[in-house]
């Protein structure tokens, strides 16, 4: 019995595992995948839920109920991976070996990392919504909050959804204009970058929706320190807050920190077309996990996947494998009052303007608002537990297209 | 687009100042601008910071951010800002020659 082996199932291990279990040929190939979680969490609906607008359960499902019943899931974590005995061993120390390994460990936050933000201030004033109890904790004091000094702080680059934070910032505008104190609220968002909107074309037709909601920007601030009531940069500039939310540096799994098999954020370094993990024979890595350029996102792993796939089933075969993924990802980003925009890109080309996925028809507007927008953000959630994750086929290129696009005069 | 003149040199910007095509890159190049963004003189320090940026860029096809220069040119954050003010990323790259380091909009 031959074993393809995957670590992870949060979005992109379990389409992976879904998938790879039905084309691989159940008398010679069994599909594992290790993970202690035994709910799979919608992180997507984090961004809404301090603000009220989804419940917990809504969120989050079974694990079991996910997986397709042919794939074997080991509810455990994972201590190392021996690339050399190809072989991965588990917490208790039961070692599982692989002919094939799929590493799709995922990204974590880590407030750690930042000297003084898991202080006494932690879930007080200062608060994440990118863990299920961060949100719900944050959802409890937004709930309280009677006015003062909000500040929105993307620590640094990778993050989960780079998109997450200036959303959070829009929605709040909106939640404080309903609860009819946003003149008593000041927002603003603080960035290392040095704008909120770094590409020329976003910026460009996007800029306007932070004076529109009165969302102040400071840039290019590193986020050395934090108390319980400032900011502090590396460069000893200071923000002042009442309640923080921070959106905290990421690194890849524990195991992965570990192995030493990561970069200095402990994500793997990967072939950004083939997804092959740099130096190990027969490894994959896909999604979160990843040091590819592209943004972490589900529907990158999504795009992945599909390559992903693709290779598993030559690696399979021992056939070369393909170099597909041009670093495709697509976001909806919810801009309040019941509009979104959708921003459509890769490696190569960054968001333009036009119409998506059918040219001329759409239904979805690329960087411009639309209550459409935000209707397929909701909608996307039954399409994840019902389509995606069981392995349906979606009816969108894998690979960007250029096609409903408009494109920048040549210069 | 335009071609600008660097301690003599016609180089290829692009509309934020950053080259467009890397082998143009030399020392000289790299003093001129950094003079430009009120960096005066580069000592060694800098060009440690330079030179991995220009070695990493070249084998991870993308431009370091700060972390990773401080966990690989022997340089501690604090340094780093020291050095190149306010954006370390952001100028780092413009002095090395590099791409700006990207972000997704």
């Amino acid at each position: 019995m031959k074993h393809l082996l995957i670590l992870g199932a949060g979005t992109a291990g379990t389409m992976v595992a879904n998938r790879m279990v039905k084309k691989l040929p159940q008398k010679e190939w069994q599909v594992t995948v290790v993970d202690p979680d035994t709910t799979h969490l919608y992180q997507p609906g984090l961004l809404f839920l301090p603000f009220g607008n989804h419940e917990e359960a809504e969120l989050v499902r079974p694990r079991g109920a996910t997986l397709d019943d042919r794939v074997e899931w080991k509810q455990r974590t994972v201590l190392e991976i021996d690339s050399q005995a190809r072989s991965v061993v588990l917490d208790d120390g039961e070692r599982l070996p692989y002919d094939l390994l799929v590493i799709a460990s995922g990204s974590r936050i880590r407030p750690d990392l930042t000297e003084g933000l898991l202080g006494d201030a932690w879930q007080r004033s200062v608060f994440d919504f990118y863990t299920l109890d961060g949100a719900v904790k944050l959802r409890d004091a937004l709930a309280k909050f009677r006015g003062g000094k909000v500040v929105i702080n993307l620590v640094e680059l990778p993050i989960k959804c780079p998109v997450a934070p200036l959303e959070f910032a829009f929605l709040a505008d909106e939640f404080f204009k309903r609860q009819g104190i946003r003149d008593e609220v000041e927002l603003t968002y603080v960035t290392p970058l040095d704008g909120a909107f770094t590409k020329p074309i976003a910026s460009k037709r996007l800029g306007h929706l932070l004076q529109e909601k009165n969302v102040k920007v400071e840039t290019e601030f590193a986020v050395g320190s934090v108390t319980d009531h400032e900011l502090v940069s590396f460069d000893e500039r200071r923000v002042p807050f009442d309640l923080l939310v921070t959106i905290p540096t990421h690194t890849g799994a524990a195991f992965v920190e570990r192995s030493g098999l990561g970069n200095e954020l402990a994500f793997i370094p990967t072939d950004k077309h083939s997804l092959a993990a740099k130096g190990l024979d027969n490894v994959f890595v896909v999604g979160d996990a990843t040091d590819v350029p592209a943004s972490k996102a589900g529907s990158v792993a999504h795009f992945e996947a599909e390559t992903l796939i693709e290779n598993l089933e030559r690696a399979a075969t021992g056939r070369a494998l393909a170099s597909t993924f041009d670093g495709h990802a697509n976001c909806f980003v919810e801009t309040g009052g019941g509009k979104a925009l959708l921003i459509d890109f890769n490696y190569d080309v960054e968001p333009l303007p036009g119409k998506y996925p059918l040219p001329g028809l759409g239904p979805f507007s690329l960087l411009e608002e639309s209550k459409l927008n935000h209707q397929g953000k909701l909608a996307f959630r039954w399409i994840y537990w019902n389509g995606l994750l069981p392995g349906k086929p979606i009816p969108v290129p894998a690979q960007m297209s250029l096609a409903g696009k408009e494109q920048p005069d040549a210069p | 687009m335009a071609t600008k003149t660097y301690g003599g040199v016609a180089v290829e910007v692009d509309d934020e100042g950053f080259l467009k095509k890397a082998a143009e890159w030399t020392p000289e190049v790299a003093k001129a601008i950094a003079a430009e963004v009120g960096i005066p003189t580069l000592t060694e320090k800098h060009w440690k910071v330079l030179e991995f940026a220009r070695t990493d860029t070249a084998s991870q096809g993308q431009s370091p951010g700060p972390r990773r220069i401080v966990a690989s040119a022997g340089v501690s954050m604090k340094e780093l800002y020291e050095l190149f003010p306010k954006g370390p990323g952001k100028l780092v790259a413009r002095v090395a020659g590099v791409p700006k380091p990207k972000a997704c909009l």
